[in-house]
């Protein structure tokens, strides 16, 4: 028995002059809709296309942590389809992705925080998401060495808790689905930059990249992070900006918290990743940017903001720090289905700062979209054109710092 | 290199004296239709590349100007007050 294969988890090839449908982004949102179109509806003649390598995005650069406690009844009915189909996908794609339910709790420490957290928990129990409200004694039990005391400047007042929620290796799911979608014959090209479309009245006829030019029946923006940049190649607006997002990891420590930490009001989460590190993650930096650099203002911010919470790690070395690009919206929910200026361009953006749980969902309807010309009612409430009929779906309050 | 801004009043700064007022746009006059509000309210050029800014320097003059920056390398070309004038050396020990 071989305990190691050789084999390869995708193959390279040579661009085909057309597919039926083309993916511009090989990050989880991009591969998570060529594995459902191949999967789900027998539709496999399909190229993506990165500029990168996989998981040069935010795909690679992510904290993952996958939950589903959202605020409005539209956010929470999707993500909670995400996390489901996340629970089957290791089995799925006979591939471990070391999803660990931990259980997450987003902290609150002022009256108007705790409200906030309230009308989610609320919200959640309706849609029958395991999602409430627990006191600082509760909280103890859970995260023994969290500070709850009166002591810090924002004492904790109250918790979110939701015990499905916890994290996932980012790097494992992007890998499998390759795997999964090399598999099916759908072909990766990585190093293949997208610089242009060729669109004739309302169709994007091909794409032009820096290996040639492929025609395409459907054209798929899964650009995250640089989906303006591709948007306007095809003559489409967006209401998009990017903002970079940076994280950093410790020195691993012995195993002490199994859950997943956030606080917004202190503009930071922590969580402890199976080899020990802390992963703590931070705010967008607060300009638009497509530099990937971190800075240090921002690592003294989720320093001293993780200290609020766990003093004891004053000691603690970070070992890195990075960054990646966030597609911020302004409603801070994503941008999903065929834009109104063209009959064969489809979006999968506008995944800001907490899109990596949402890929398994995003990319099952958006194939479902495309292959039969019809938006599931799931994805509906996401559609380009919701903010010219002036009717956003407010998830700020959920997805600004939480993740 | 880190990201600094010359503010014409203040001189050379780090850009976390500054706060972000996002990308220079034009207000629709008054009647404008439907089009030209959805444009001005929601969509923006987010250029990946040179693309004009306002910033505030909340923690220097307090002034708003506006900066010509490239967005790949957080690299200000020019940063200047909006009303065109150059206000390198006001000297009236007011800030
Ligand atoms: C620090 C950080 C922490 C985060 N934490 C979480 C979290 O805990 N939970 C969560 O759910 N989400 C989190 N997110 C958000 C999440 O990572 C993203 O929303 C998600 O990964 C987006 O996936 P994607 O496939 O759409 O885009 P990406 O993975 O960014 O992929 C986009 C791809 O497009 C390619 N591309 C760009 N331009 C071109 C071109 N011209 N031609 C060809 N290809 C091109 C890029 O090379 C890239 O590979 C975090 C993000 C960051 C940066
Ligand atoms: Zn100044």
């Amino acid at each position: 028995m071989q305990l190691f294969s050789n084999g390869q988890m995708w193959r390279s090839h040579e661009l085909k002059p057309s597919y039926d449908v083309a993916i511009v982004g090989a990050g989880v949102h991009g591969l998570a809709t060529a594995y459902y179109l191949g999967r789900l509806f027998g539709i496999r003649k399909i190229a993506l296309l990165d500029k990168g390598y996989l998981g040069y995005g935010a795909s690679g650069r992510n904290t993952a942590i996958l939950r589903s406690n959202y605020r409005t009844p539209e956010g929470v009915r999707f993500y909670n389809a995400a996390l489901k189909l996340y629970e089957g996908l290791s089995a799925e794609l006979e591939w471990n992705l070391m999803f660990s339910q931990c259980g997450h709790l987003t902290l609150g420490h002022t009256d108007t925080a705790v409200a906030g957290l309230r009308v989610r928990a609320e919200t959640n129990q309706l849609l029958g998401v395991d999602s409430r409200i627990i006191g600082p004694d509760e909280i103890q039990k859970l995260v023994p060495h969290i500070d709850c005391s009166s002591a810090p400047r924002y004492p904790i007042m109250a918790a979110l808790y939701h015990p499905p929620g916890g994290i996932i290796r980012h790097d494992a799911v992007v890998w499998g689905l390759a795997r999964a979608c090399d598999r099916m014959g759908i072909e990766i090209h990585t190093r293949t930059e997208v610089t242009g479309f060729r669109v004739s009245g309302r169709k994007v006829e091909s794409v032009i990249t820096n290996r040639g030019e492929v025609a395409a029946d459907t054209v798929v923006n899964a650009t995250a992070g640089w989906a303006s940049t591709i948007c306007k190649m095809a003559g489409v607006s967006m209401p998009i900006v990017s903002h970079p997002l940076q994280a950093c990891v410790t020195e691993p420590l012995k195993p002490f918290l199994n859950a997943v930490i956030v606080s917004a009001s202190l503009h930071v989460y922590v969580n402890q990743t199976g080899r020990g590190e802390l992963v703590i993650g931070s705010e967008i930096d607060p300009y638009q940017s497509y530099s990937m650099k971190g800075t240090l203002p921002t690592l003294e911010q989720m320093a001293s903001s993780a200290l609020e919470l766990f003093p004891q790690l004053h000691h603690i070395r970070v070992l890195r720090q990075w960054a990646g690009i966030c597609d911020m919206t302004p409603d801070f929910a994503p941008i999903i289905g065929r834009c109104e200026e063209l009959d064969n361009f489809q979006v999968d953006v506008g995944w800001g700062t907490y899109g990596f749980k949402a890929a398994p969902a995003a990319g099952r309807y958006l194939a479902e979209a495309i292959a039969t010309g019809k938006t599931p009612d799931i994805i509906a409430p996401f559609a380009p054109d919701r903010f010219r009929r002036r009717q956003l779906v407010g998830e700020k309050a959920a997805a600004a710092v939480s993740h | 290199m880190s990201f600094r801004i010359p503010c014409p009043q203040c001189g050379e700064r780090s850009a976390y004296e500054f706060r972000f007022g996002g990308e220079v746009l034009t207000r629709p006059q008054a009647g404008a239709d439907d089009d030209a509000w959805y444009h001005y309210s929601f969509v923006r050029r987010n250029e990946m590349g040179i693309q004009t800014e306002w910033w505030y320097h909340r923690f220097g003059c307090r002034q708003w100007l506006q900066a010509v920056r490239d967005t790949r390398a957080n690299r200000v070309i020019r940063a200047y007050f909006p009303d065109g004038k150059e206000q390198t050396d006001l000297g009236t020990g007011e800030s």
